[in-house]
């Protein structure tokens, strides 16, 4: 058997588990690992300027492809500066594997130069952690991490590596193992066949159904089965933040993002439903509104492979656990199989309803914002322009704010994978980073970052990134001079007292902060320049183009749920509420 | 009410940091908490307890679960069980007719006195937690030093049993 020292071990491991790239940044405890990484072709490592930018990256690539990320970091400070990137990464679901270096086991416990208990500082954020203490321990402890990582609902795990562990000197025999068995995790797959034959039961009585799907059929790969099922039954369906493009948002059967921010049709539609088919989603706080309101007429069907998600904040009547591919697609041969079908007249007459809210008060049917002129360009036109001038086949990547969730509604996703944003963390600095795992991925796609200025100011570093690694990714910052989003809430609740949401004038120039990385730059001020100088600028394949564009600085985003209200209390403009 | 949650988890560094990392993180309290290998030294058992109605403690149990180093959870209170605390108790016994009194409280537990010094009788005590704290009221006033309580360790009864 061949003897290899940890640090070899460790990057033939990652080869073995797939790995195929790693973003990074080198320190002290971790040198071992890179003077391995450096004597090889296998794995690819990405220089980062920051290692929170890492774990982003990683992260986005995994969400751009379903691949796990893999994130190198050093440990005390590379530890640290990687946490905020593994929380945004648990609390989305997203498989990711981060290696971080650690003192010499000699050391552990004796506050060394760079010391930080790793494993007990993401504890709470990850979805598992090894700390490993033998060099012979390291090949078998990466394939574990990898396992783990993917299956069952996925999510970060740590792999702690002191010093020591990977010293050159010190070989032992590499073996990888075929498979990981764990006798402490078994992650469920097929939901129980006797509860989702009620499931289709529930769904085919129902008069005025709801489908809402969430990230889990993302992250599941079930698009496919949920799209033929929703189409099968004619229902309408509405995705979460996390679940755009699971179901092709241009379908006449969508009814656009639900919740906080959703639309109209979809919040009162949830709200009416007299059965509503949870499939991958977790009636999150920024879904439900006021739980004791929420959705009074249904009865809910929860499918989820996460146990704990089932229940949690709303009592599932017919809980379902199990992947959602696997549920999806024993769901269709039920539905085959059975002779009832939904009634036809209840459901015309549902979406004879559902029309109507959509004539009346959506978002797709008319413009529910002033129109841009002028100097007073409107966030949402700069959407609607990325969609047109992309063709709706870009992958977009986001930061978090009024961008964000302007790109969530403007931007019509009809495939999963394509939007790419911080949901549950809500972590401003995602955009840009993530941007680069997708442009990574997939280098001859368009890969745009919504931005704010506030976002981008928080991974700017990045665009040296960009350079370096050749990821001609498109920024396109919402440039409102303020958070906006913050802004907009002490509008509504605070008379408007802007208490730090405004730079007063500190502004970097973006245009020249870009060039000086080498990229280019454009800035644009008036609505009639938008479209020529965003064609320009998806134009240049292969640079990086930040687009700063000045947009109004007064606009809130719309719809919004009234805080202790039902999902259909809404404020649809300033003035206008439900 | 109260909740007596029994778990099998690998015997392995950080898994019960996770378990008491857990109760903090998702606001549940641990009431009392004991834990020690098996007859198998690659599994530990835990008990612990807490309180909490039915979905609070479908929750826990739950969450418990989904912890990768955790292999068993049960919640004891739902069946048929049996509890046993163990309780050492130092207590001040200098005067003679209170060293006569305290042998006969311990008798009437069934407890037995483990260490006596001419100031001093250590008495250890098992049963439920609320056999143990009667005991606690009935010598109250004789003076204790010190009190040990180990925690609550459960089984179920019956042909009922948690193994891998």
């Amino acid at each position: 058997m061949e003897l290899l020292s940890g640090g070899e071990i460790l990057i033939r491991a990652l080869k073995d588990a797939g790995v195929k790239n790693v973003w990074g940044y080198p320190g002290g405890a971790a040198l071992h690992i890179y003077d391995a990484l450096y004597r090889q072709d296998d794995v690819y490592h990405l220089l980062v300027r920051h290692e929170q930018a890492a774990v982003h990256a990683a992260d986005g690539f995994s969400r751009a492809t379903g691949e796990v990320g893999t994130a190198l970091v050093t440990s005390g400070p590379g530890a640290t500066n990687a946490i905020t990137g593994i929380a945004t990464a648990y609390m989305d679901s997203i498989p990711m594997v981060v290696i971080s270096g650690q003192v010499p086991l000699t050391k552990i416990g004796q506050d060394a130069f760079q010391e930080t208990d790793m494993v007990g500082v993401s504890r709470p954020i990850v979805k598992h952690s090894f700390l490993v203490t033998r060099t012979e321990d390291i090949a078998g402890t990466i394939a574990k991490a990898y396992f783990i990582a993917a299956s069952g609902r996925p999510g970060p795990v740590v792999v702690d590596i002191p010093k020591d562990v990977t010293d050159p000197s010190h070989k032992v025999p590499y073996s990888y193992p075929a498979d990981v068995k764990m006798r402490s995790y078994q992650p469920t797959d097929k939901g129980h066949r006797g509860q989702i034959k009620r499931a289709v039961k529930t769904l085919i009585g129902a008069k005025r159904p709801v489908i809402y799907a969430g990230g889990g059929v993302v992250i599941d790969n079930a698009s496919d089965q949920l799209t033929e099922l929703a189409q099968a039954l004619n229902f309408p369906v509405t995705n979460t933040l996390m679940g755009l493009g699971c179901y092709p948002g241009t379908d006449r059967q969508y009814l656009g993002m639900l919740g906080m921010h959703g639309t109209f049709e979809a919040n009162t539609a949830m709200h009416h439903a007299d059965v509503i088919f949870a499939i991958g989603a977790r009636f999150d706080d920024r879904v439900t509104n006021d739980l004791e309101k929420f959705c009074p007429h249904a009865t809910i069907i929860h499918v989820d492979v996460d146990p704990t998600s089932v229940s949690k904040n709303i009592e599932a009547h017919i809980p379902i656990v199990g992947t959602c591919t696997s549920v999806l697609t024993e769901m269709l041969a039920i539905n085959k199989e059975l002779k009832s079908k939904p009634d036809v007249d209840a459901i015309a007459q549902w979406w004879a309803q559902l029309d109507q809210w959509r004539l009346d008060k959506g978002i797709y049917t008319a413009s529910r914002y002033e129109e841009s002129s002028g100097n007073c360009i409107k966030p949402q036109d700069v959407i609607k322009m990325l969609y047109k001038v992309t063709g709706g086949e870009a992958i977009v990547t986001s930061d978090v704010g009024q961008h964000q969730m302007f790109a969530a509604q403007y931007y019509l996703f009809d495939k999963p994978r394509t939007w790419i944003n911080s949901g549950g963390l809500g972590t401003m600095g995602f955009g840009l980073p993530a941007a680069m795992g997708c442009q990574l991925a997939f280098p001859d796609k368009d890969v745009a970052c919504v931005t704010g200025e506030g976002s981008i100011q928080m991974n700017i570093q990045e665009l040296s990134t960009c350079s370096q690694h050749n990821l001609p990714v498109k920024i396109i910052n919402l440039n409102n001079a303020a958070l906006g989003m913050v802004r907009q809430w002490q509008d509504m609740n605070y008379s408007s007292r802007y208490s730090e949401s405004v730079y007063e004038d500190s502004l970097p120039d973006f245009v020249k902060l870009t060039e000086s990385y080498g990229h280019v730059g454009m800035k644009i001020t008036h609505i009639d320049e938008l479209e020529e100088k965003m064609r320009e600028c998806f134009a240049m394949k292969d640079r990086v183009v930040f687009m700063d564009i000045d947009v109004d600085r007064s606009e809130h985003v719309y719809p919004m749920q009234m805080p202790g209200g039902s999902m259909r209390d809404l404020w649809l403009n300033k003035t206008e509420r439900t | 009410m109260k909740r007596i949650i029994s778990i099998l988890l690998e015997n392995e560094s950080g898994a019960l940091s996770r378990v008491v990392g857990l109760f903090s993180q998702r606001g549940y309290n641990i009431d009392t908490l004991t834990v020690a290998p098996t007859d198998d030294d690659t599994l530990s058992r835990l008990t612990l307890t807490t309180q909490g109605d039915d979905h609070m403690a479908e929750q826990i149990v739950k969450q418990l679960h989904k912890l990768i180093d955790t292999i068993k959870v049960v919640d004891l209170t739902v069946g048929s069980h049996i509890e046993r605390e163990l309780m050492l108790v130092k207590i001040k016994a200098v005067d003679h007719d209170i060293r006569i009194e305290l042998k006969s409280c311990v008798e009437i537990f069934r407890g037995h006195i483990i260490d006596v010094t001419p100031s001093t009788y250590t008495v250890q005590l098992a049963g439920d937690s609320d056999k143990l704290d009667a005991f606690i009221e009935a010598v109250r006033e004789m003076g204790i030093m010190e009190v040990v309580r180990s925690g609550i360790s459960g089984i179920s009864r019956g042909e009922k049993f948690l193994r891998v």
